[in-house]
This record gives C-alpha cells, sequence and structure tokens, in this order.
C-alpha cells in the first residue's frame, strides 16, 4: 500500500466538505474493494475518508411507501432485516449471496453501489426495481446512474446517504455465482412493480444494463415461455477465461427464465 | 507517512499503540502485540486464515486497517478458550479432528464461531456457505463440516 492518511470527520457535514477540498481522497466504507485496490497499489489516494460511524448513513426504514436503506448498512444487516425480508425477499437474497460471511460483515450497499462493478449483485437490484440514490447532493434515478463499467452519474466527492427501493408486486434474483468469489458470472433481477417488468443484469456486460426485449415479452405475460424463444445478442458481453460472451448470453436467457418461474405463481 | 494513536481492546485487555495509517489490523495483531495465531495465507481476503472477530463479528483482519478497528474489541483465537476452557467450536475441531495441516485452523475456528452465533443451527447447505470465505488447502473439508455440527451441539448444551 501506498502512505495515506486516514481520518474520521464526525458528521456528514464534515465528510461532504473534506472530500470537496481534498480532490485526492476517497472515502472508506466497508474497504471489502478498496483495501485489496490499496494493497495491490492501483490506488494511490492522498486521504482515506472513513465513514462507517456516521449515523446519517444508518439504518433500513419505510419512508413514503419505499425502502430506505442507509448507504452504510452492511450486506449482512441487508440479508437479517425484518423489514427487508417482508418487503422485497429478494433483495434480502440478493445480499445474503454477496461474497462470504466475512464480506458481508463489512461491506456496505453503498460502496457497492459507488464502485459499480460489472459482475456485482447490488447495481442489478437498483436498476430492476427503480430504485432512487440520494447523495449528499440530489436524488437520482437508477436508470440514470448507472454508466457503464465501474463509472456512474456520481460527480467528484459525491457522497451516497442512501438507496431508496419502491415495493415491488413480486421479484426475484437469480445468479451464476463464479464458485470462488461469489461475483456474478452473470445475475438478473426481474420485478414486476405492477406498472412494469423489469429485467436487469449484472456480470454478463461492462456494466449493469436491462433487457428491454424481454421486458417487452413479459409486459404481456409473465411466463418463462413469453421469454424462452429470446435471444440475448453476445457482441457486447464479456468474454474472459470463465466464460465466452456466448455463454454469458445463453446465461442471461436461462437466468431470467428461473427468476420469472420463481415470480409467476405469486 | 502518517501515524495515528489506536486504543485497540484485544482479548479484553487494552492497548494503545502508535500504528502508520497503512498497518493493517492483521500486521498489528501479529508485529505488534505477538499474537501470531492469526495467520496471513493469501493476503487478498480470499482464504480466511486471518478470521477475527471485530465488535462480535468476524471479518478478515487483512482487509481491515488497525485505524479502522480504535475503540473495538477485537477477539482472536487466542482469547477463545476462557480460563482454560476450551470454546465449543475448539473443542469440537479436536474431537473430530478437523484438520491437517493446521495452517487454516484458527481463520476456521473463528469464522465457524461467528456464523454459528447467527444461525446456531445450520444445515448441511447453510454449513457450505458459511465457509465460503475460508479455504483449506489441504481439503480438509469433510471433518471441519462435521466439527461445524458438533460445534453447534456443544454450543446448545448438548452432551460433551
Amino acid at each position: 500500500m501506498y502512505s495515506f492518511s486516514y481520518v474520521k470527520p464526525a458528521t456528514l457535514k464534515d465528510v461532504s466538505a473534506f472530500l470537496k477540498s481534498n480532490p485526492e481522497a476517497r472515502p472508506l466504507a466497508g474497504g471489502m474493494t478498496l483495501i485489496p485496490t490499496l494493497k495491490a497499489r492501483l490506488a494511490q489516494p492522498s486521504h482515506l475518508v472513513d465513514i462507517s460511524g456516521l449515523e446519517e448513513l444508518r439504518g433500513i426504514e419505510m419512508k413514503d411507501g419505499r425502502i430506505a436503506i442507509g448507504a452504510g448498512t452492511r450486506h449482512q444487516e441487508v440479508a437479517r432485516s425484518a423489514r427487508v425480508r417482508e418487503a422485497i425477499p429478494a433483495l434480502a437474497y440478493l445480499a445474503e449471496h454477496i461474497g462470504d460471511p466475512q464480506v458481508r460483515n463489512l461491506g456496505t450497499i453503498g460502496g457497492s453501489v459507488a464502485n459499480n462493478d460489472p459482475a456485482a449483485d447490488y447495481p442489478a437490484a437498483v436498476l430492476g426495481l427503480a430504485a432512487t440514490i440520494v447523495t449528499d447532493r440530489r436524488e437520482i434515478a437508477a436508470d440514470d446512474y448507472f454508466q457503464g463499467m465501474f463509472a456512474t452519474a456520481l460527480e467528484a466527492g459525491e457522497l451516497i446517504v442512501r438507496v431508496l427501493f419502491p415495493i415491488p408486486k413480486r421479484a426475484a434474483y437469480q445468479k451464476f455465482a463464479h464458485p470462488a468469489s461469489g461475483y456474478a458470472m452473470t445475475g438478473v433481477f426481474v420485478a414486476d412493480s405492477g406498472k412494469e417488468v423489469r429485467v436487469a443484469v449484472t456480470g454478463a456486460g461492462p456494466g449493469v444494463f436491462r433487457w428491454r426485449e424481454a421486458e417487452a415479452a413479459l409486459a404481456k405475460k409473465v411466463s418463462a415461455e413469453a421469454v424462452s424463444a429470446l435471444k440475448m445478442p453476445a457482441d457486447d458481453l464479456n468474454e474472459d477465461i470463465h466464460g465466452t460472451r456466448e455463454y454469458r448470453a445463453n446465461l442471461v436467457n436461462v437466468l431470467t427464465r428461473r427468476a420469472v418461474t420463481q415470480i409467476a405463481g405469486r | 507517512m502518517t501515524v495515528a494513536k489506536v486504543e485497540i481492546t484485544v482479548n479484553g485487555t487494552r492497548h494503545a499503540h502508535e500504528v502508520e495509517d497503512r498497518t493493517l489490523l492483521a500486521n498489528f495483531l501479529r508485529d505488534t502485540l505477538g499474537l501470531t495465531g492469526t495467520h496471513i495465507g493469501c493476503d487478498t481476503s480470499q482464504c480466511g486464515c486471518c478470521t477475527v472477530h471485530v465488535n462480535g463479528q468476524a471479518v478478515k483482519s487483512c482487509t481491515m486497517l488497525a485505524v479502522q478497528a480504535n475503540g473495538a474489541d477485537v477477539v482472536t483465537i487466542e482469547g477463545l478458550a476462557k480460563n482454560g476452557t476450551l470454546h465449543p467450536v475448539q473443542r469440537a475441531f479436536t474431537e473430530c479432528h478437523a484438520l491437517q495441516c493446521g495452517f487454516c485452523t484458527p481463520g476456521m475456528i473463528m469464522a465457524v464461531a461467528g456464523f454459528l452465533k447467527d444461525n446456531p443451527k445450520p444445515s448441511d447447505e447453510e454449513i457450505y456457505r458459511g465457509l465460503e470465505g475460508n479455504l483449506c488447502r489441504c481439503t480438509g473439508y469433510i471433518n471441519i463440516v462435521k466439527a461445524v455440527k458438533r460445534g453447534s451441539e456443544l454450543l446448545a448444551g448438548g452432551k460433551a
């Protein structure tokens, strides 16, 4: 690790001010991506600004019919939350299947969404559920927020405060996890809000995206048959030692059908 | 190089030290406090050998800074036994011979003691998922899984 200075401001206001005046500083929440990145000397921040103690980023509560999850909430807390399990069981399931128990004890939803790893789980739920990202400056709709590999609408120094999830009529998350890392080789989040069905795909492409063709088919009928004949074009998908882009294209279809089958009976 | 003052309670004893900001908790425990039961296997957050409890929860100490644990209560493998009596999970690992070379054992025991607190009676599937953050390079998982079940019984007050 390159050298840096560690600071832990007491309030969100202090954090925002510090990040504004120190453009090379990076916020540190759970550190499950940032610390390995620093250890590999892939980043050299001037400061790490520890936001893990901020009260403003804590808590899971109902707000105007949506679930508001503080950005500092650990994956394990989301997985175990009675409120989340009751209102959006697919979201609790997703949180319970991130990484491993030690990672879930530290990693946070805000960190995952800010990092926007192309194989991370949370972006699929945020996009699939049409959630809203609340920052220390504004609110951003999920459709505007994700902008490709590790890229988001966040400006320099902008901090996620909470994520607002509308409660769907029914939803399911299916992932084909890499057996060692737990990352999604492909993950599909299907959500039926009652007004629209959204299909969000993570792990397969350079960033999370909606499979519009499947959404259009599911708008007519929420059944696996409705999407079974659809073919996801492989051209823009990821290819690596774990699988070809054609393999991932097939996974998108398989996992979409599994997710749809899971919700079709409800 | 910047240095911070930390106060961390480790195995019930309060330690005040100056550490470099970039010092990892694993290195603080091993090099500063001499608690070498916490092993560093991969140093890339994968193997789980460095698992300790911070405020009661299992974490990988190679992926946490010592400064992040400032003010926290840390328990390492050295602090699990109480007054010379092994923790039920330590006893279960002994009884079931849940180790071969033993390098992963401290991390395994800390991880198991951690997830049994959240899920005292795990199913086989839940045990496999609970062990996902720990690797045994001897591949001695069969007896480790047995030990998790035995540990669960012992923690529930089952017959010794």
